[in-house]
C-alpha cells in the first residue's frame, strides 16, 4: 500500500512519519507538498505534527486553507484512511473534517513526555486491529492539546463511538492525573462519522521502534493494512 | 473601499491561557489586576466595502465560532484616535 505524508511549511514531524512508515513498517511513502493538487494513487494519508505556518491565527488554521486540502477532503470523502497527528489533528478540526477544537493546555505548560492512551473504538482503520481497552504508550508534545467541544457534541461523539483514544494511566484507568492537558472527558483522539478520518494528539511515529522506548504507535499504522485488505 | 477593525475574543468560560499568563506577569510586577483577557485585532481593507463580507470571513476563517466571538467596527479615515 502507498502512504502519503503531507509536508506543510513548519511541519516538523514529517520526516519522522516518513521514516516510521518507510523504514520501520516497510511501506511505500509519497512525500506530498502542501501546494500539490493531487493525491492520486495514495491509499492512506498522514498529516504530521509541527507548527504549520508558525501557528499563526490559530494552530492549523492556515494549513486548513492550503491547496492540498481540497484533495485531502476528496480522499477522506472516498473513505481512505486519513490520520492527523498533533498539529495534523488541529488541521483536521480547522478544516472541518473532525469535530471540536484543541485549546491551550490547562496547565499553561508545553507538555512533552510519554503518555498512555486507551483504545476506545475499533471502528477506524487505525484501530481496527486493536481490541478496545488496549493501552498504548506514546509520547505527547504539545502546548495546545486540550480537546474541546460543547457538551452536547461530546455526548453525541461518545454515543456514536467516535472517541477513539482516551488518556489513561499505565493500567488503563482514566484519571485526571493521567490527562496531560485538560482535555474534556480525557479525549486524546476522535474520528469522523464514517470512521476513516482520525486525529490524535500523541505521536505514534515517535513510538514505532524499540530504540524509542515503545513500539505501540506502530500498531496504528499496521492496523491500516488489515483494514484495507478487509475492505477489499 | 472601506476599512474594518475586527476584534476576536475567546468566549466566556473558554480557558484563556495567554490571558492567565499576562495576569501572572502583571502580578509579578506588583500590579493589582482583575481578570485579564487576551484577544486578537485584525485590520483589513475590503474593496467591496461590505461589512457582511468581513463577518463571513470571521465565521469561515478569522475566528473559530466554536470558541471565539468577534466584533467588527469600521475604521473612519481622518478620525482622531
Amino acid at each position: 500500500m502507498i502512504w502519503g505524508v503531507v509536508f506543510f511549511p513548519g511541519s516538523n514531524c514529517d520526516r519522522d512519519c516518513v521514516h516510521a512508515l518507510r523504514s520501520v513498517v516497510g511501506h511505500t511513502v509519497v512525500e506530498v507538498w502542501h501546494e500539490d493538487q493531487s493525491l492520486d494513487g495514495i491509499d492512506a494519508l498522514v498529516l504530521p505534527g509541527g507548527f504549520s505556518y508558525g501557528d499563526y491565527l490559530r494552530s492549523g488554521a492556515i494549513a486548513a486553507t492550503a491547496p492540498v486540502m481540497r484533495a485531502v477532503r476528496e480522499l477522506a470523502a472516498r473513505g481512505a484512511p486519513v490520520l492527523g497527528i498533533c498539529n495534523g489533528f488541529q488541521i483536521l478540526t480547522e478544516a472541518g473534517l473532525l469535530p471540536g477544537t484543541l485549546l491551550h493546555n490547562a496547565s499553561l505548560r508545553f507538555r512533552c513526555h510519554p503518555a498512555w492512551v486507551r483504545v476506545e473504538s475499533d471502528r477506524t482503520p487505525f484501530t481496527a486491529g486493536l481490541r478496545p481497552g488496549t493501552v498504548l504508550r506514546m509520547p505527547v508534545a504539545h502546548g495546545e492539546g486540550a480537546y474541546f467541544a460543547p457538551p452536547a457534541e461530546v455526548a453525541a461523539l461518545e454515543d456514536a463511538g467516535r472517541v477513539v483514544f482516551r488518556y489513561c494511566d499505565p493500567h488503563g484507568r482514566v484519571t485526571p492525573a493521567a490527562n496531560p492537558n485538560g482535555s474534556v472527558a480525557g479525549i486524546a483522539g476522535v474520528s469522523s462519522d464514517s470512521g476513516n478520518v482520525v486525529g490524535l494528539m500523541p505521536h505514534p511515529e515517535r513510538a514505532s521502534e524499540a530504540l524509542l522506548g515503545s513500539i505501540d504507535g506502530r500498531r496504528l499504522f499496521e492496523s491500516v493494512i488489515g483494514a484495507l485488505v478487509g475492505a477489499g | 473601499m472601506r476599512s474594518f477593525r475586527i476584534t476576536i475574543m475567546l468566549k466566556p468560560g473558554v480557558l484563556d491561557a495567554p490571558g492567565q499568563a499576562v495576569e501572572r506577569g502583571l502580578g509579578a510586577l506588583g500590579y493589582q489586576v482583575g481578570q485579564v483577557r487576551v484577544g486578537k485585532v485584525i485590520e483589513l481593507i475590503l474593496p467591496d466595502g461590505e461589512r457582511a463580507t468581513a463577518d463571513e470571513m470571521c465565521a469561515r476563517f478569522l475566528a473559530n465560532p466554536l470558541i471565539e466571538t468577534w466584533a467588527i467596527e469600521e475604521i473612519v479615515q481622518g478620525a482622531t484616535q
